[in-house]
């Protein structure tokens, strides 16, 4: 019988010794028996996690995945991998193999039935470094096909008949963006990847970056050529060595195969990608802070317009796009607009949540569905108070809305966004002026400081959040905490101050109680 | 050359297209309150001062950036615009330690004339106090950080006028302060040219000769425009 190993390397189950874990069943490998460390297998909870796929010849191969493996005692490994050897050389029909520690994952539950994977679809399937393996499973193939076709127009037009829209936060219309840009008059045009992702319990793009890099570089390319650009940049934040580690990879493998370069798949068209390394500044991610860090200035975010599109990086013409948006190409292409529907979207599940994770789901999918059916409610004898969706720009959606699908437009209509994904889940234990206190301390740290609502207006605000927490705070605080709020929202410059009073007016309107409950004795009638 | 009409307060205001909100107020009158604009600089609309409401924008716009269209109807005035521009100056005033009857630009300086302008008399927002330091390194000049509103023109005129970029803005949000050089003392930085454009356009008396005392400092940015004029035209006799 022929097993195949795969053992998530990405930064969580590492972080749990999933490395140790694929070095010590690196023994078991043989003629018959592979094993290779994968990007995100996706219950991150459950940690570090094996998938074991068997083939005895006939019929299709039976996947199993397993949770809570041993990772850092060498005895308990040893038997994990002695049993996996007596496994691969049992010549018999597969029977389920059970590993001596650990726990058998239904992979029938929900959490992995719900899910429509078209950018994770080879994420936790192939190995993230072998651009063999990545050619094998058919990326790159999409851009074949487009460089085979040349007709650039045609691939726009799909794009925006396909309504997919911008992952990054602001979920701008992709074909619109590609349109502009293609449109720009000159010969030198640039296109940049944000994998800048600094939204707090986000994780989405790092999963794609981690495990399948080469999707993200074909689609960057697609996009190159769509809108005419030669040269393109990757601006991934410095936190995430790992993801760094494998773009280098990708792309130097990517080069040497033709996928990059000069004369890409024999065709004329040109793209090289370098990757740009930030330095710690959340606000980087905003693109036109992003476009001068990519110059080698100071990451400062500056008036639009001109938007990129027009004055981007060294002031030409410039695509901006999320990894997510980008990953979602070669899919959309793979299928036709038809076939890709509504699309789907990624989501970091965390927070008081059963089984956390990253997921992906169709768009329009029930936040209920997402917190309770996939992710298993909250623990134990609590109950959920709140989701809270787009980081620091966004806010809370209570758990009377849960019935609330996952579309830009219900989510804005709840007084939060969609944001790029992370999806924090808060049970009844949680005081809603504590979170709102979080998120503004993180505004007030990380604004650039250029302006002076967000400068000296997320100072003044968070100091009345902490003066609510401290009891201290009487009607008036409150009363000057929503004016100051709605006035930073409708004076900062970027999109860092305009939306860091989210967090804060969304739960004043659904957990105003919350905040009544902490002004001060003396101050309550 | 083309000109553009607008309305600008129930005005109705002609101005040669591309001009910004800011110049057609002027023509027409209008004065709308602005800090970190200086004519002759590369504008940065970071006070937000000179914010407007534009018929059929939702977002309020920088006049002194937004270029002017055909048919705008434009407001400077709402009540909710003074209410803003108040909250503007309120937060300038409680995050520096601005003392103004010890300040050198006492009774000349462009944010006490602000506070006045936008009918700020005290502040709702509490004084934070911050811990900041005076720079007196320099032979000629100081720089006290404490009335310092962050408006970068001295960064600009330094870098865009004379040159020698000197000046540029140091850590983020909260902590943002003017540096020297690599965050050195003034007086250590040898690209520094003495040439005091910087002390010039500071709208307060965060940059001053080391000679003045309280009320002493009289700025003339009209001085930077005359320059930038003259080497534009090349005319340098007027
Ligand atoms: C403060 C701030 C931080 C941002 N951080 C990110 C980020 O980390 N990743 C990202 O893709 N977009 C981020 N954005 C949004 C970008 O400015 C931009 O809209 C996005 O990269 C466009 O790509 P999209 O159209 O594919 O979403 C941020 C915006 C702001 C205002
Ligand atoms: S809103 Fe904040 S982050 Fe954005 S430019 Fe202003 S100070 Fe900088
Ligand atoms: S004068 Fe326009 S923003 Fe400062």
């Amino acid at each position: 019988m022929s097993l195949c190993l795969r053992v998530c390397t990405a930064a969580s189950c590492r972080s749990r010794g999933g490395e140790d874990l694929r070095q010590a069943l690196a023994a078991v490998a043989g003629s018959s028996t592979v094993v290779k460390g994968v990007g995100c297998l996706g219950p991150c909870s459950e940690g570090p996690l094996l998938e074991l796929e068997t083939a005895s010849g006939v019929g299709h191969p039976e996947r199993q995945l397993f949770g809570n493996l041993p990772a850092s005692d060498p005895a308990a490994l040893a038997a994990l991998a002695r049993s996996l050897r007596a496994c691969a050389e049992n010549p018999k029909a597969p029977a389920p193999w059970q590993p001596p520690a650990g726990q058998a994952l239904d992979l029938n539950h929900p959490f992995f039935r719900l899910q429509r994977r078209l950018v994770l679809k080879h994420c936790g399937r192939i190995d993230p470094e072998s651009i063999t393996e990545a050619l094998a499973a058919g990326i790159y193939q999409q851009l074949q096909r487009v460089l085979e076709a040349n007709d650039p127009a045609a691939v726009i037009e799909l794009v925006r008949r396909s309504g997919l829209r911008g992952r990054g936060g602001a979920g701008y219309p992709t074909g619109l963006k590609w349109a502009t840009v293609a449109k720009m008059p000159g010969h030198e045009k640039v296109v940049v990847c944000n994998a800048d992702e600094g939204d707090p319990g986000a994780f989405m793009d790092r999963t794609v970056l981690e495990g399948d890099p080469h999707t993200l570089l074909e689609g960057m390319a697609i996009a190159a050529h769509a809108v005419g650009a030669s040269r393109g940049f990757i601006y991934v934040r410095a936190e995430y060595p790992l993801a760094i580690a494998r773009l280098r990879q990708a792309i130097h493998q990517a080069e040497q195969q033709g996928w990059l370069g000069t004369a890409i798949a024999g065709s004329r068209f040109n793209f090289e990608i370098a990757l740009r390394v930030g330095a710690g500044a959340y606000v980087c991610g905003e693109e036109t802070a992003l476009i001068q860090s990519i110059e080698g200035k100071r990451g400062m975010p500056r008036p639009r317009p001109p938007y990129p599109a027009e004055q981007g990086v060294f002031g030409l013409p410039t695509l901006i796009n999320n990894v997510e948006t980008f990953a979602n190409v070669p899919a959309l292409l793979r299928l036709g607009v038809e076939a890709y529907g509504g699309g789907t979207k990624v989501f970091s599940l965390t927070g008081d949540v059963l089984r956390t994770g990253v997921i992906e789901v169709p768009m329009g999918t029930n936040l209920r569905t997402i917190v309770e059916t996939m992710g298993g409610g909250a623990p134990q004898g609590r109950t959920i108070k709140a989701v809270q969706t787009g980081g620091p720009s966004g806010g809370c959606v209570p758990a009377q809305q849960l019935d609330t699908p996952v579309t830009y437009e219900s989510l804005q209509a709840l007084g939060t966004i969609m944001g790029s994904g992370g999806m924090v889940v808060m049970d009844d234990t949680t005081n809603m002026v504590d979170i709102a206190r979080f998120f503004m301390a993180f505004s007030r740290e990380e604004s650039c400081g250029k302006c002076v609502p967000c400068r000296a207006g997320t100072v003044q605000l968070d100091n009345l959040l902490c003066r609510i927490l401290e009891r201290r705070a009487n009607p008036a605080d409150l009363e000057q905490l929503e004016s100051l709020c709605v006035m930073v929202m409708d004076t900062s410059l970027c999109g860092l101050g305009q939306s860091a009073p989210k967090p804060v007016l969304s739960t004043l309107r659904h957990f105003r109680g919350d905040y009544l409950a902490m002004l001060s004795p003396e101050a309550t009638p | 050359m083309s000109v553009c009409t607008l309305r600008i307060d129930e005005r109705d205001v002609a101005i040669e297209a591309g001009s910004t909100l800011l110049q057609a107020a002027r023509e027409a009158g209008i004065a709308i309150p602005t800090l970190c604009v200086l004519e002759g600089l590369s504008p940065v609309a970071a006070c937000r001062l000179c914010l407007v409401e534009v018929s059929g924008s939702e977002k309020l716009l920088p006049a002194c950036i937004t270029p002017v269209q055909e048919g705008m109807q434009v407001h400077t005035a709402t009540p909710r615009l003074q209410e803003i521009r108040r909250t503007v100056i309120e937060l300038l005033f409680t995050e520096g330690n601005h003392v103004c009857a010890i300040c050198v630009a006492n009774g000349h300086c462009e944010l006490q004339d602000l506070a006045v302008e936008v009918g700020m008399d005290h502040s709702r927002l509490p004084y934070r106090f911050p811990d900041r330091h005076v720079d007196l390194s320099h032979p000629l000049f100081g720089l006290d950080h404490n009335r310092c509103v962050l408006c970068t023109r001295c960064v600009r005129v330094c870098d865009e006028v004379e040159g020698a970029h000197v000046w540029d803005v140091g850590w983020r949000g909260e902590h943002c302060r003017i540096i020297a050089g690599l965050d050195e003392p003034w007086g250590a930085v040898d690209a520094c040219t003495h040439c005091g454009k910087c002390v010039e356009v500071c709208p307060t008396g965060a940059l001053f000769h080391k000679g003045d005392t309280s009320e002493e400092k009289h700025s003339d940015p009209g001085r930077l425009q005359a320059l930038v004029h003259a080497r534009h035209h090349r005319q340098w006799t007027p």
